[in-house]
């Protein structure tokens, strides 16, 4: 089944203007990789080369910053909503 | 009570209050720091007051001399906490300033006499910080103390920050604050570790990397230096976003049990509640949460008393945190 994905501003010239998009995937590593397959102007933008989540990039499920769960391997499963937030100076 | 000699005495040292009445959880109690209680309003008075005496030490600034000048992007608090220090101490005091912040957090840095600089809104903080490194490079003559990468920030709540909250709840588990520059987790955060390290931190942000849509891509992304050099990632527990409707409608929760608090204050306790909602059947929690600043600053936005989702609307285009 497949789950929502929030994207940021400058992710959506990638989607025609889409604020948020289908992927499948069981995992945060199975999402983005599938993100990339379909739209694969994301590709550098999300992903390092060695497929490792690129330092500006956050990921969250259900809000909380994948970072601090599992990172890729953080599990998936219908109705969670993922987004992906560019990482910017607060304070 | 003795007279204090200065304003900047009365930083430090604030009340915390429990707050468990809005717990959803009768195994997790909540108490609420309140940094509004600063002679400048927030949390970042300490950070303000750190910076200028750690420059001071450091021989950067000399207290007396005429004509020093310092710059500091900021979105508010800490630009009105310098504003404040530097008003008393004889500073002048330039703010880089992005253009979307609250009426009243110019008001306050006007009226300590704080020189406003302003950048693009569209670009956040993020905007506001390349321009005062562009404009420091230019003018190396001014002092830039850079609340972003000076260890001073984090000290200030390793130092006070942390140490308050251990002397008036000891039973802490959960500390919980608002990520901004990172100093507030990264201090108090590691002062509770160093004296209990079972304690968990969970840091709470706003969705600000959608709100700023002045990015181009996502190489201008930013991760404060002192984040990065005191190994920010592998101390918090947990990080979450709170989004605007939440941290609004926690706001005026806490309204109603009596406390008067900003709108990332709400955020915040929106993060305790969270935290507190997964306590497990068998555990207990004292979750310590960080109100930075009161209400006053956010009356303009209509807050309290307007429509909640006109509220949220408006929340979305303004730097609260």
């Amino acid at each position: 089944m497949p789950v929502d994905v929030r994207l940021p501003t400058l992710l959506r010239s990638q989607t025609g203007g889409r604020s948020t998009v289908s992927v499948e995937g069981k995992t945060i590593g199975d999402i983005l990789n599938e993100l990339v397959a379909q739209y694969p102007g994301m590709g550098g933008q999300l992903l390092n080369e060695d497929g490792t989540l690129h330092r500006f990039v956050n990921v969250y499920v259900n809000d909380d910053d994948v970072r601090y769960l599992d990172l890729l391997d953080t599990p998936v499963k219908p109705g969670d909503e993922v987004s992906i937030l560019p990482a910017v100076a607060g304070g | 009570m003795a007279p204090y000699d200065s304003i900047l005495d009365l930083i430090g040292n604030t009340p915390m209050v429990e707050v468990s009445r809005l717990s959803p959880n009768p195994r997790a109690r909540i108490f609420m720091k309140l940094e509004g209680r600063n002679p400048g309003g927030s949390v970042k008075d300490r950070v303000a007051l750190a910076l200028v005496e750690q420059a001071e030490k450091d021989g950067i600034l000399e207290p007396g001399r005429e004509g020093q000048v310092l710059i500091e992007p900021t979105s508010g608090n800490t630009g009105i906490g310098l504003a404040l220090v530097c008003r008393v101490k004889g500073y002048h005091l330039k703010v880089v300033l992005p253009t979307n912040v609250s009426v009243e957090r110019r008001q306050l840095l006007e009226l300590w006499g704080a020189e406003i600089i302003e950048s693009p809104g569209s670009e956040g903080s993020n905007g506001a910080v390349r321009m005062a490194r562009q404009l420091a490079a230019a003018h190396p003559e001014w002092v830039f103390l850079y609340q972003y990468a000076n260890l001073a920030n984090p000290a200030a709540h390793y130092e006070g920050t942390g140490p308050e909250i251990w002397r008036d709840c000891p039973e802490v588990t959960h500390f919980v604050a608002g990520l901004g520059t990172s100093g507030t987790l990264l201090g108090a955060g590691r002062y509770l570790k160093d004296q209990n390290p079972d304690v968990k931190v969970w840091a709470v942000e706003p969705p600000a990397g959608e709100m700023v849509d002045g990015l181009r891509n996502l190489d201008d992304g930013y991760i404060p230096p002192i984040f990065e050099e005191l190994g920010g990632s592998s101390l918090l527990d947990r990080k979450t976003v709170v989004r605007p409707r939440e941290s609004i409608e926690w706001t005026r929760r806490l309204a109603e049990v009596g406390l008067f608090v900003g709108i990332s204050s709400g955020a915040a306790m929106a993060g305790a509640v969270k935290c507190a909602g997964e306590v497990p059947e068998d555990g207990q929690a004292v979750i310590v949460v960080i109100s930075a600043d009161d209400g006053w600053k956010y009356l303009s936005t209509g807050a309290w008393t307007d429509d909640l989702d006109t509220v949220v609307e408006r929340a979305a285009s303004i730097i609260y945190f």
